[in-house]
C-alpha cells in the first residue's frame, strides 16, 4: 500500500467563524470585566484616574457599602432594599404576563368565542402601543386609584401582553384537539384541563416566556421612575443612578466604586435567572412529550 | 351497560353543510356496532354526537332511558377511545387511566385497584410508571383502552382506533378488543372506514354514505344481501361484481354471452344491474359464460382471477387447487347468489 499521506487542506472557515464569535464576546464581555475591576477602586482613585484595568483593594468594601449602607436622601434605602424591590417587580412582571397572557389564549383557542379572531387582533395591535406611548393615562389612573407608591401600582399596569398572548395562542393551537376532548369526556371541566393539563404542557413555553419577561421587567426604568417617589420602593436599576445623583448635588465626590458595584450586583438575578432556566428549557425541549 | 336509540338524528353544521341526515336505529344492550362508510360520509360526526362532542341539531338520542340530546359529555358515562390515542403526555400510563375516576371524586385507593385491574387485563402491568412518549403504538393504543374500561361506562364509543397501527397488529389488536367487549359485554359502537374490520367485529354493521344511512345487518346479511351498489362494492375485498344487463322474463341477459337464469323472485323487466360475488362462479368448461382471463393474481391461500366478462371488468375467486392461466374460459355462475341492482337508484330489487 502507497503510504502517500493525504493531508487535509487547511480550512479557514472555523478559524475565520471563531474569530467573528470571539471579537463579539469580548465586546460583550470587556466593559463588564472593566466595570468589575474598576468596581475595586476606592472612588477618590476613579475620579482621578478613570477606569482602571488592574484589581484594587477596595472589592469588599465598595460591594458591602452598595448592598447594606443606607443611602438617598432619607438615609432608608440600602442595596438589599433595592435588590428586593427588583426582584418583586420581575417576578410580577413575568409571573403577571404569563398568567394573563395564557388565560387570554386559552380563552381565544378554547371556546368558540364570536369574535375571537378580531379580539386577538386587537390585542395583536396594542403590540404598538407600548407603555411609553400610553404613559401619561396609566399614570393618571394609578394616581387616581392611589396606587402610586405600591408594588400593585408599580407593577399591574405592565403586565397585559400581547406577545406572550401571540406565543400562547400558536401553542395552544398546535396541542390536539382530542386532548380537549378526551378530558371532557374523562369528566374534566374548563378549568381543571386548563390547570391538569395545558399549563403541564406548556412548561417549555412558560420557561421561555418566563426568561425574557423577568429580564425585561427587570430592566424597567421609565415606568418605576415615574410611579415610585418613595425610595423605599426603589429598583436597583433606579438606585445606581440615584447614587451618583445625590453624591453630585450633596458637591462631594460621586461614589463611582459603589455604583459600579451595584451595576454589577444589578447584573447578576438576570444572568442567573437565564442560566438556570435556560438549562431547564433545553431540558424541556429535549424531553418533549407533545 | 345500556340500550343507545336514535330518532332522527342528524347534523348540519353552522356553514350549512348537512354531514348526517336524519337517521334513526336502536342499539341493543351489549351489542357490537360497526359503523362503516368512506371517509367524509359522516361517521366520525355521528360518533361524536353520540358522545356529545358535537351538538345535535336534528332528532333525539337516548342513552339507556335517558334523552342526552343536552347532557354534557362527562355525564353520559361513556368512554371513547379516539385515533390518535389523544393520551396525556406528561402523564404516566397509570395517571392516564386514573385521571378519569380521580375528576369523579373517587378515592386514590380504589383508583389504584380499579387501575391495577385494567392494567392486567390490557397487560400493561410493566408499563405504568412510563410516559405515553416512551411507548410503542400498540402499546399506547391498550393505554387508551384501559382509559375507557377502567370507568366501567355504559357504552364504548372507538373512533377508528387502529388506523394507526400496522397491519399484524392491526389484526391482534382487532381480535383483543372484540375479545374484551365480549367479556366485558358493554354496548359498543366502532367507527372504521375498513369493511374487513367491520365484518370481522360487528354484530351488526351500518353502512354509511354521503350522510345516509345505505343499510343496517349483520355482518352475513350486509354481505349477502346488500341494500344498494354501493353496499356491494363497498363491503368485501374483492368487491362483488357489478354489470348491466337486461332482464326479460325472468332471464338475464348480458351482451355476448347466453342469457341466465334470474332469482326466481322477479316479474320485473328492463335493465338491471347484476351483482355476483366472485367466489359465487366457478370455472367450467361447459359453463354458458365465456371470461377472458387477463391477470393472475397469486394470494396462497387462493387466487384472484381478473378479466373481461360480456365487455365489463369481472373478477372470479378460486381455491388454490385451481391453476389458471390468462385466456379464455368458460363460467358456471350459481343463479342463488346473483343480485339484482336498479340503474339508476342503485337499490337492491
Ligand atoms: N366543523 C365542521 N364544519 C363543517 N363541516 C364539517 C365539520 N367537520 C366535519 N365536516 C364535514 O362533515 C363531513 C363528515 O365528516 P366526518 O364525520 O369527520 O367524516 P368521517 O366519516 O370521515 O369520519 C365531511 O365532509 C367533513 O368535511
Ligand atoms: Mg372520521
Amino acid at each position: 500500500m502507497a503510504r502517500t499521506q493525504t493531508r487535509k487542506p487547511f480550512r479557514w472557515a472555523p478559524v475565520f467563524d471563531h474569530t467573528i464569535l470571539i471579537l463579539g464576546a469580548l465586546f460583550m464581555l470587556v466593559p463588564v470585566v472593566l466595570a468589575f475591576i474598576t468596581s475595586s477602586h476606592s472612588a477618590v482613585q476613579i475620579a482621578r484616574e478613570g477606569i482602571m484595568f488592574t484589581p484594587g483593594s477596595h472589592l469588599g468594601e465598595n460591594y458591602s457599602k452598595a448592598l447594606f449602607e443606607k443611602g438617598g436622601f432619607t438615609a432608608t434605602i440600602d442595596g438589599m432594599v433595592m435588590l428586593k424591590n427588583s426582584l418583586i417587580l420581575g417576578l410580577g412582571f413575568a409571573i403577571g404576563k404569563i398568567i394573563i397572557s395564557m388565560m387570554a389564549a386559552y380563552a381565544l383557542v378554547y371556546f368558540r368565542l364570536r369574535f375571537a379572531t378580531f379580539a386577538f387582533w386587537i390585542i395583536f395591535t396594542t403590540l404598538l402601543l407600548p407603555l411609553e406611548v400610553r404613559i401619561l393615562p396609566s399614570y393618571e389612573a394609578i394616581q387616581r386609584l392611589d396606587l402610586a407608591n405600591t408594588y400593585t401600582g408599580l407593577i399591574v399596569p405592565l403586565i397585559a401582553s400581547a406577545t406572550g398572548t401571540f406565543f400562547f395562542r400558536q401553542f395552544f393551537r398546535s396541542v390536539p384537539e382530542e386532548l380537549a376532548e378526551a378530558a371532557r369526556i374523562d369528566g374534566a371541566g374548563p378549568v381543571k384541563f386548563f390547570i391538569d393539563i395545558l399549563v403541564p404542557l406548556s412548561q417549555t413555553m412558560i420557561a421561555a416566556i418566563f426568561i425574557i419577561m423577568f429580564v425585561f421587567g427587570w430592566n424597567q426604568y421609565l415606568w418605576p421612575t415615574l410611579i415610585t417617589t418613595d425610595e423605599g420602593l426603589f429598583t436597583l436599576v433606579r438606585g445606581i443612578k440615584q447614587i451618583y445623583q445625590t453624591m453630585i448635588d450633596a458637591n462631594s465626590i460621586p461614589e463611582y466604586g459603589q455604583a459600579l458595584a451595584l451595576a454589577i450586583i444589578a447584573m447578576l438575578p438576570p444572568v442567573l435567572i437565564v442560566i438556570f432556566f435556560q438549562s431547564w428549557f433545553v431540558k424541556g425541549l429535549t424531553e418533549s412529550d407533545k | 351497560m345500556a340500550q343507545v336509540k336514535l330518532d332522527g338524528v342528524g347534523k348540519t353544521y353552522p356553514n350549512g353543510f348537512e354531514a348526517v341526515k336524519p337517521c334513526s336505529f336502536d342499539i341493543e344492550d351489549g351489542e357490537f356496532v360497526v359503523l362503516v362508510g368512506p371517509s367524509g360520509c359522516g361517521k366520525s360526526t355521528l360518533l361524536r354526537m353520540v358522545a356529545g362532542l358535537e351538538d345535535i341539531t336534528a332528532g333525539s338520542l337516548s342513552i339507556g332511558d335517558r334523552q342526552v340530546n343536552d347532557v354534557d359529555p362527562a355525564d353520559r358515562d361513556v368512554a371513547m377511545v379516539f385515533q390518535n390515542y389523544a393520551l396525556y403526555p406528561h402523564m404516566t400510563v397509570r395517571k392516564n387511566i386514573g385521571y378519569g375516576l380521580k375528576n369523579r371524586g373517587t378515592s386514590a385507593a380504589e383508583i389504584d385497584a380499579k387501575v391495577q385491574d385494567a392494567a392486567k387485563m390490557l397487560d400493561l402491568g410493566a408499563l405504568l410508571d412510563r410516559k405515553p412518549s416512551q411507548l410503542s403504538g400498540g402499546q399506547r393504543q391498550r393505554v387508551a383502552m384501559g382509559r375507557a374500561v377502567v370507568r366501567d361506562p355504559a357504552l364504548f364509543l372507538f373512533d377508528e382506533p387502529l388506523s394507526n397501527l400496522d397491519a399484524k397488529l392491526r389484526n391482534q389488536m382487532r381480535i383483543e378488543i372484540k375479545a374484551l367487549q365480549r367479556r366485558l359485554g358493554v354496548t359498543s359502537i366502532y367507527v372504521t372506514h375498513d369493511q374487513v374490520e367491520a365484518m370481522t367485529m360487528a354484530d351488526r354493521i351500518i353502512v354509511l354514505n354521503g350522510g345516509e344511512i345505505e343499510q343496517i345487518g349483520t355482518p352475513a346479511e350486509i354481505y349477502h344481501n346488500p341494500a344498494s351498489k354501493f353496499v356491494a362494492s363497498f363491503m368485501g375485498a374483492p368487491p362483488m361484481n357489478l354489470m348491466d344487463a337486461q332482464l326479460e322474463n325472468g332471464e338475464i341477459k348480458l351482451n355476448g354471452s347466453a342469457a341466465l337464469t334470474a332469482p326466481a323472485k322477479q316479474d320485473y323487466t328492463g335493465p338491471v344491474t347484476m351483482g355476483i360475488r366472485p367466489e359465487d362462479v366457478v370455472i367450467d368448461a361447459a359453463g354458458p359464460t365465456p371470461f377472458t382471463i387477463e391477470i393472475v393474481e397469486e394470494l396462497g391461500a387462493h387466487r384472484l382471477l381478473h378479466g373481461r366478462l360480456a365487455g365489463h371488468p369481472f373478477t372470479v375467486h378460486v381455491g388454490k387447487d385451481t391453476t389458471a392461466t390468462t385466456g379464455e374460459v368458460k363460467l358456471q355462475i350459481n343463479p342463488d347468489a346473483i343480485r339484482l341492482f336498479q340503474p339508476e337508484t342503485g337499490k337492491a330489487i
